[in-house]
């Protein structure tokens, strides 16, 4: 009844009856899509007149009086995705509506109010679900993402984890929050995203660029986080989660308090504190390397099925020590560090967070709105500002003790205008246009030449998507997206530098000022990138859904990979980047096979994608300086291809027992060079059984066996660097990956009931149970130290 | 409806306060304030003086540094010496030595003669505890030879140490190789 009475509010704007010379009916029944279930209590609207109708519990509804003509109706049910339907009525009909049940994409038909789910319609979306997400409370985003096969992470040390899609990462992987793409300086491989994972409900991966709404240079993928649906009832609900665990000994809690009304006002509150000290290796401490972080969100809105707004703001601030063995002078230095079997810094464990470190803030806020009209479709107008600020602490002398080396601020401005509609029963069409603002600041009272300078960037971008349901089994979906870039760049060169580069000679305009041995430069760039996407999705029979998709994606390059000039602290090199870069094209095609189905499922995923002028950043040689050498690390474009599989299974044995795999591999070739990639991912094997043990009070039992193969293809960047100690050449080893290694993992789990609506879930998972010394390829300071020992982690849940 | 409208304008109101506050205000130069650039190591004996200067303006610029010895070192003839380290890239030049003496407990600077030189090097200061700093010291020729003397300034060595890189451990500030002769 409460829907009904919803929407009759909704509809009240809508002056019009229903003709008296009409006696027609229309008798229906809503069922489940999957199952054919009849869904009870789904809303019918009969769109441009005062009626709507509710179905009862055999999912049957009737509308009588209707005319000679084309009805369109408005099916919804509170666990399904919303769906319009024409009827044409020339006399008495009788038809069967399927709606699709999802009870985790309530918040998105409510929200957008949309009557599309999907973000992208034919790549296998790869959804990681709630439980799997409370599971990482305590950790971070890139911890839980690499639950999703053909994802992996790019660490420095175990706290700053950064997504990687099939080989790809940083400015190559596109991350929506909350509707918002997140702006917080991605580029770097050292910057994890600034989001707090218990803000996310479900979170989704797109291997692929086919999701233009979000962005046209997702060369890597797209990674969603979407928060929890709100219900329409007059309710106060949430659910808090802590968590302590003995490696870091530390843990963390986060809460979530929503309270919602039945004429679909809603408020919600959330926050999270995580604090942790120096973790532990099997073998030693892994001195300063401690977390402190804070967040809160809070979210008011309005929901109704014709129009609604929503305002956010959420505050991300974390501190992250940076392993204190890994702050080095020049390539004497590094091969001390590297030959050590032990980090040359060990301390006692203390919870001190010192130098060097991370201080980051991250602060989002966002309005959006949108309204139904029947004829035309939803419209979305939204607008969002966030600001990102970067400190980096690093081992100084003297005064400059305590002063931050890096202090950037980049605020972004975001203003985005959608239309959804449908065009006739079988298409529907995603269009839209954004302006973006976006300036980045860099503070020079750090007395450390700007690492990336400051810019004023102006992006102008839109696109159109359409969604053909060809028939029944088959879906076809294309789509385009043009994005135009400008920036404006206020870039100090060292002199020496832009004479070796030649641009004195290329570029001698841009110079406005000229400090003897440093020139200030006002580089203007302008980038047009076009991407497009095409693909089919067809169902054979009830269980098996066949995917493909090509995607073109275009992306600009970034600030760093442009201007990057000079001494990276935390790498221990010299990074430089070219003005004359342009943009990089990949063109991806992927197919996805999966199976469906209770007791056996799997999904296989093989992609080749080819980027052509790919931008890498390799050793060309090394610089002497009077700190010691330096590798210098030139970033240059060539082009690259990446070739490689995901595949994932599950099978369940017994009732109460279950077996699921997963193995990921992919091969990144550079073509120009005919040389292997640097950092890609090596090949990886998950291997799971979850058993529920068969007693009165139900305990879930998992173990999991997870094996990283050694990666062996490599380019080999080693060097040879003098010690005037031994006074002999010594080689740097900075290439050759560790060797393959195991880890074995435990969880048990049980929830107990307290009173109608309390849930007290616990949960116990031990990480890398029997305590093995390894060190991963893609963590950055695998040279210096081991990885994490062996954790035990205890986590309380409450709903209430 | 009247709520959309109002949720408009606040958009479109705030966007255009925002993009307009931007003023074009140029940004200034970062001199680096930590950089060494330049090393002076000033060897004194009985009237002669042998001058060791490593000076790389554009720090880790392209640059090669500029490294001149000005001449050749007696044997037999205790030199007493000190170490300069300077940043040249401001005006005037800053003596980082002063910092590095005022910090002496987390500094140390070592001296390395390599295989053809026949060489007693001394320290000539220490820091509060005892242990050796090395903006002074000595060095005593003992045999004719020629070879790379090397002056390397650690950060946060282990103090006291055994006197050897490997020991002390830190980070390496500054690392400079000199061709230096030993003659009868």
């Amino acid at each position: 009844m409460k829907y009904f009475f919803m929407v009759v509010l909704a509809f009240l704007a809508y002056p019009t009856a229903i003709s008296q010379n009409c006696d027609l009916t229309l008798r229906g029944t809503v069922i489940d899509m999957h199952d054919g279930t009849p869904l009870a209590g789904a809303t019918v609207v009969l769109a441009g007149y005062d009626v709507a109708k509710i179905t009862d519990f055999d999912g049957n509804f009737e509308l009588t009086g209707l005319c000679t003509e084309n009805y369109n109706l408005q099916i919804s049910h509170p666990e399904c995705t919303t769906r319009a339907f024409s009827v044409e009525i020339s006399e008495n009909t009788q038809s069967v509506f399927k709606l699709e049940h999802h009870l985790e994409e309530l918040n998105e038909i409510l929200i957008k109010g949309s009557t599309y789910y999907t973000k992208a319609e034919t790549v296998l979306e790869n959804r990681i679900l709630l439980e799997t997400l409370e599971g990482y409370s305590s950790a971070s985003l890139g911890d839980a993402l690499k639950t999703v096969s053909g994802v992996s992470s790019l660490n420095t040390g175990n706290t700053v984890v950064k997504p990687v899609i099939n080989g790809l990462h940083s400015s190559r992987v596109t991350i929506i929050n909350n509707g918002v793409r997140q702006q917080d300086q991605e580029w770097g491989a050292e910057h994890a995203p600034n989001i707090d994972l218990n803000t996310a409900n479900s979170i989704t991966v797109l291997k692929g660029a086919a999701a233009l709404q979000y962005s046209g240079d997702a060369v890597g993928g797209v990674i969603v986080s979407e928060p929890a649906p709100i219900t329409l009832r007059d309710s106060l609900y949430g659910k808090s989660i802590l968590s302590g665990q003995t490696n870091g000994r530390g843990g963390a809690f986060t809460t979530t308090l929503t309270k919602s009304y039945e004429n679909g006002w809603f408020a919600r509150f959330q926050g999270t504190a995580k604090r942790y000290g120096d973790f532990e290796a099997p073998d030693y401490v892994l001195s300063n390397t401690g977390v402190s972080e804070q967040d809160f969100s809070v979210n008011v809105g309005l929901n109704k099925i014709q129009y609604g707004f929503d305002a956010y703001y959420s505050l991300f601030k974390n501190e992250i020590g940076i392993l204190r063995a890994s702050h080095l002078g020049g390539a004497e230095d590094q091969v001390v560090a590297i030959n050590s079997e032990v980090p040359l810094v060990i301390q006692d464990f203390t919870y001190d967070i010192g130098t060097p470190r991370q201080d980051v803030t991250h602060q989002l806020a966002k309005l959006s709105g949108f309204y139904k009209w029947n004829e035309l479709g939803t419209v979305r107008l939204s607008y969002d500002l966030q600001q990102n600020e970067r400190f980096e602490f690093d081992v100084r002398r003297g005064d400059d003790d305590g002063k931050p080396s890096v202090d950037l601020e980049l605020v972004t401005h975001n203003l985005e205008l959608s239309l959804e509609s449908d065009i006739g029963d079988a298409i529907s069409l995603k269009t839209g246009v954004m302006g973006n603002f976006q300036e980045n600041f860099a503070n020079p009272s750090t007395g450390v030449r700007r690492l990336i300078p400051d810019y004023k960037q102006y992006k102008f971008a839109f696109y159109g998507i359409a969604d053909y349901q060809v028939s029944e089994a088959l879906n076809a979906e294309f789509g385009a997206r043009f994005d135009h870039t400008y920036m404006d760049v206020f870039k100090f060169y060292r002199t020496s530098f832009w004479e070796s580069r030649n641009y004195d000679v290329q570029f001698p305009e841009l110079v406005i000022e000229d400090f003897g041995n440093q020139l200030l430069t006002n580089p203007e760039l302008k980038f047009n990138n076009i991407s497009a996407t095409a693909g089919l999705s067809y169902e054979f029979g009830e269980d098996y859904v066949l995917f493909s998709n090509y995607s073109l994606a275009s992306r600009a390059p970034n600030a760093s990979e442009l201007f990057s000039e000079g001494l990276h602290h935390s790498a221990s090199r010299i990074e430089l980047g070219d003005l004359r870069f342009n943009s990089e094209i990949s063109q991806k095609i992927m197919v996805t096979a999966q199976k469906k189905g209770s007791r056996f499922s799997f999904a296989v995923n093989p992609y080749a994608n080819f980027v052509q002028d790919f931008i890498v950043i390799e050793p060309t040689g090394v610089q002497q300086t009077i700190r010691g050498n330096f590798q210098v690390w030139e970033y240059r474009q060539t082009n690259a291809r990446l070739l490689g599989v995901d595949l994932d299974a599950s099978f369940r044995i017994l009732e109460d027992l279950t077996y699921t795999h997963q193995f990921s591999i992919v091969k990144g070739w550079d073509t120009a060079q005919d040389q292997a990639l640097i950092n890609m991912p090596p090949a990886s094997l998950n291997n799971g059984l979850q058993y529920v043990l068969p007693i009165k009070q139900r305990v879930r039992i998992g173990l999991e066996s997870s094996y990283v193969f050694r990666q062996n293809e490599f380019p080999d960047n080693n060097f040879e660097v003098f010690l005037p100690e031994t006074a002999s050449f010594e080689t740097v080893d900075v290439s050759t990956p560790p060797p393959a290694y195991h880890l074995m993992n435990l969880t048990a789990g049980t929830s107990f009931a307290l009173g109608d609506v309390t849930k007290l879930d616990l949960n116990l998972k031990i990480t890398n149970l029997f305590d093995t010394s390894y060190r991963d390829y893609l963590n950055r300071l695998r040279y210096y130290s081991d990885d994490l020992g062996r954790n035990l982690l205890v986590q309380l849940k409450i709903n209430y | 409806m009247k709520n959309l409208k109002f949720i408009y304008s606040i958009i479109v109101l705030s966007f255009v306060f925002t993009s307009c506050s931007n003023d074009d205000d140029v940004p200034v130069p970062v001199n680096e304030e930590e950089i060494i650039t330049t090393v002076i190591a000033t060897l004194v004996a009985e009237g002669s003086t042998v001058t060791l200067t490593s000076r790389d303006l554009d720090g880790d610029g392209p640059d090669e540094a500029d490294v001149t010895v000005s001449g050749d070192f007696q044997v037999g003839l205790t030199y007493v010496g000190s170490v300069q380290f300077l940043n040249e890239t401001e005006n005037p030049a800053e003596d980082i030595t002063e910092e590095v003496e005022e910090e002496a407990e987390e500094h140390q600077v070592f001296f390395l003669l390599s295989a053809g030189l026949d060489g007693t090097i001394n320290y000539g200061n220490n820091d509060g505890d005892g242990n050796p700093l090395g903006t002074q010291f000595s060095l005593l020729p003992n045999a004719a030879g020629n070879g790379n003397f090397a002056i390397i300034l650690r950060h946060e060595p282990k103090k006291p140490n055994d006197g050897t890189l490997d020991d002390a451990g830190g980070e390496t500030d500054v690392i400079v190789t000199f061709q230096v002769t030993f003659e009868e």
